[in-house]
């Protein structure tokens, strides 16, 4: 049987392959980005407020910091209790254009050993977890250059 | 006119992992406190809980919860939920009533009975919540964050494992020294390389614990605590409460993003410098007037960052000041001489509460064997999830 694909989270990346995007949203006044998504007021206290229009990030950035998690996240991070932990990453990436931080899990087999602080990723569609109709997709970053 | 409130009194119930409920601990604190002002409860014109979300509703609504523990007399309630920073808000809020003349007299209490392993978010399907969706989408727990920010300062600044190792083992051999911590053992940096990695490039002894425990504060007017003949008590001078500035450039717990800075440019200072310079400004003193510092080192390597934030060296100078050993045992400004979190554990709406009391302790001469000489001025400092600043500078 085949799963239905659902992103984890409603309207925050879009497409797929070479067009997987990251979604947030760009004040018409101020042009400030905002990741997650704002879609009623704009947070910067210095603007009047203007409309905010869906927008993509960029593509590429550069990681401001690495971690990872070598223990099992506790609820509501899915994860199948009978299997053995695989510990993942986390990047911090810093996207030039937009002047923003935004966090995400690398790739799986992508370990601390790959990353450097200033090295430069790339954003991919990926798996956060998979149920039995559902597969919940999600972002990841993944260090350029690296293919699958 | 006075700004000052006098501590007249400070109590704990020691911290562990007792598996009992957050209010016995707090009323054991509170007892403690009351004790040491030598007043009675019915004394007390008013009090503040700081809240604990473990505990159906938050801590049953704390400060009315622990007044019923002590006995309903009729006083004034408050209670306050800022995360980490709760305490301190507590003490803001208890400081504000006697300034305006409200209450006279203030009893403060924090307690937690805190879950084993990682803190997670409540229950349910929340994806509205930043904190509930950091944990569903990324797994990223609060020690990732602490990682995040101890590869960064290794990156930017030259700090290594062996510097965050060097924090854990000052801070274990001042807890060593006070019987309300946890953790009574000294640690080696050998034992901090051994233990098993939690989040690269942090091991389990380079991230604090979660703890039971709870802390209290009886705060008065400095007209009551002279009719009480209290001629020298020590003073809260100032209570940093700030919020962030837009842009926060610094991923904080729990945000999956920082603020864009795109169209605002960031104030020179971080969100952390900011919490300390208000209450700098709020007290009239500068870090080098400061006898000794307690900080919120939920891990080894953000106690090194609250040294540059709290001024009391430049930038990235955090580990070089801990290696002249400054912060430590009769160092230049010692930090954490309670054991800090490392010897204690979290116990979260406790915590900023314990700090003032050590800082009370200290200020006074009574902190026995991990007394720091000469203590006149202190400072404490932490920051609680979504965006809450917590400093207090006790002076005497």
């Amino acid at each position: 049987m085949s799963r239905t694909r659902t992103p984890a989270v409603d309207g925050w990346f879009t497409g797929g392959g070479d067009g997987f995007r990251l979604l947030g949203t760009r004040c018409s006044s101020c042009a400030t980005v905002f990741f997650p998504r704002e879609d009623v007021h704009c947070r910067n206290p210095c603007c009047v407020g203007g409309s905010l229009m869906e927008t993509p990030l960029s593509r590429k950035g550069r990681i401001w910091s690495y971690t990872d998690s070598r223990y099992r996240p506790p609820s509501p991070y899915v994860s199948n209790p009978e299997l053995p932990w695989e510990p993942y990453a986390l990047i911090a990436v810093e996207l030039a254009a937009e002047r923003i931080v935004v966090l995400g899990q690398t790739t799986p087999k992508i370990t601390v050993a790959d990353l450097a602080v200033g090295m430069e990723v790339e954003v991919v569609p990926g798996v956060l977890h998979e149920d039995a109709e559902t597969t919940w997709t999600t972002w990841h970053w993944r260090p350029t250059g690296v293919r699958a | 006119m006075t700004r000052d409130v006098a501590v007249l009194g400070a109590g704990m119930h020691p911290w562990g992992k007792w598996g009992r409920s957050f209010v016995e601990y707090g009323t054991v604190a509170a007892r403690a406190a009351l004790a040491d002002a030598g007043l009675d409860w019915r004394d007390i014109g008013s009090i503040v809980g700081a809240d604990t979300v473990r505990a159906g509703y938050p801590g049953h609504v704390a400060g009315a919860t622990f007044a019923k523990a002590l006995g309903w007399q009729g006083a004034r309630v408050a209670s306050v939920y800022a995360a980490c920073a709760s305490g301190a808000q507590a003490i803001a809020t208890a400081r504000a009533q006697i300034l305006a003349g409200l209450a006279d007299v203030v009893l403060v209490v924090g307690a937690d009975a805190a879950p084993k392993g990682f803190f997670r978010p409540v229950g349910g399907e929340r994806p509205d919540d930043p904190d509930w969706l950091r944990f569903r989408v990324l797994g990223a727990t609060n020690p990732t964050y602490f990682g995040l920010y101890a590869r960064r300062r290794m990156a930017v600044h030259g700090d290594t494992p062996e510097d965050f190792a060097l924090v854990k083992v000052k801070n274990a051999a001042m807890g060593a020294l006070n019987p309300n911590a946890r953790y009574r053992g000294r640690v080696t940096a050998e034992e901090v390389a051994a233990s098993a990695v939690v989040a690269d490039p942090l091991r389990l002894l380079d991230i604090c614990a979660t703890s039971d425990g709870g802390a209290a504060l009886v705060l008065s007017s400095t007209d009551f605590a002279r009719r009480r003949g209290v001629t020298r008590p020590v003073r809260i001078r100032a209570v940093s409460t700030v919020t962030p500035r837009f842009p926060n450039t610094v991923l904080d717990l729990p945000d999956i993003a920082t603020d864009s800075s795109v169209a605002v440019q960031p104030a020179d200072e971080t969100f952390r410098a900011s919490i300390a310079r208000a209450a700098y400004e709020e007290a009239g003193i500068g870090p080098q007037e400061l006898s000794l510092a307690e900080v919120y080192d939920l891990s080894t390597a953000l106690e090194l960052q609250w040294y540059e934030d709290l001024g009391l060296c430049g930038e990235g100078e955090g580990a070089k000041l801990l290696r002249e050993g400054a912060t430590g045992p009769g160092g230049r400004i010692p930090v954490n001489a309670s054991g800090g979190l490392a010897s204690f554990g979290e116990a979260v709406p406790a915590q900023a509460i314990a700090q003032v009391c050590e800082l009370t302790w200290q200020l006074r001469g009574t902190a026995g064997e991990r007394q720091v000489a000469g203590a006149r001025v202190g400072i404490s400092a932490n920051q609680g999830l979504f965006g809450h600043g917590s400093s207090v500078v006790a002076v005497r």
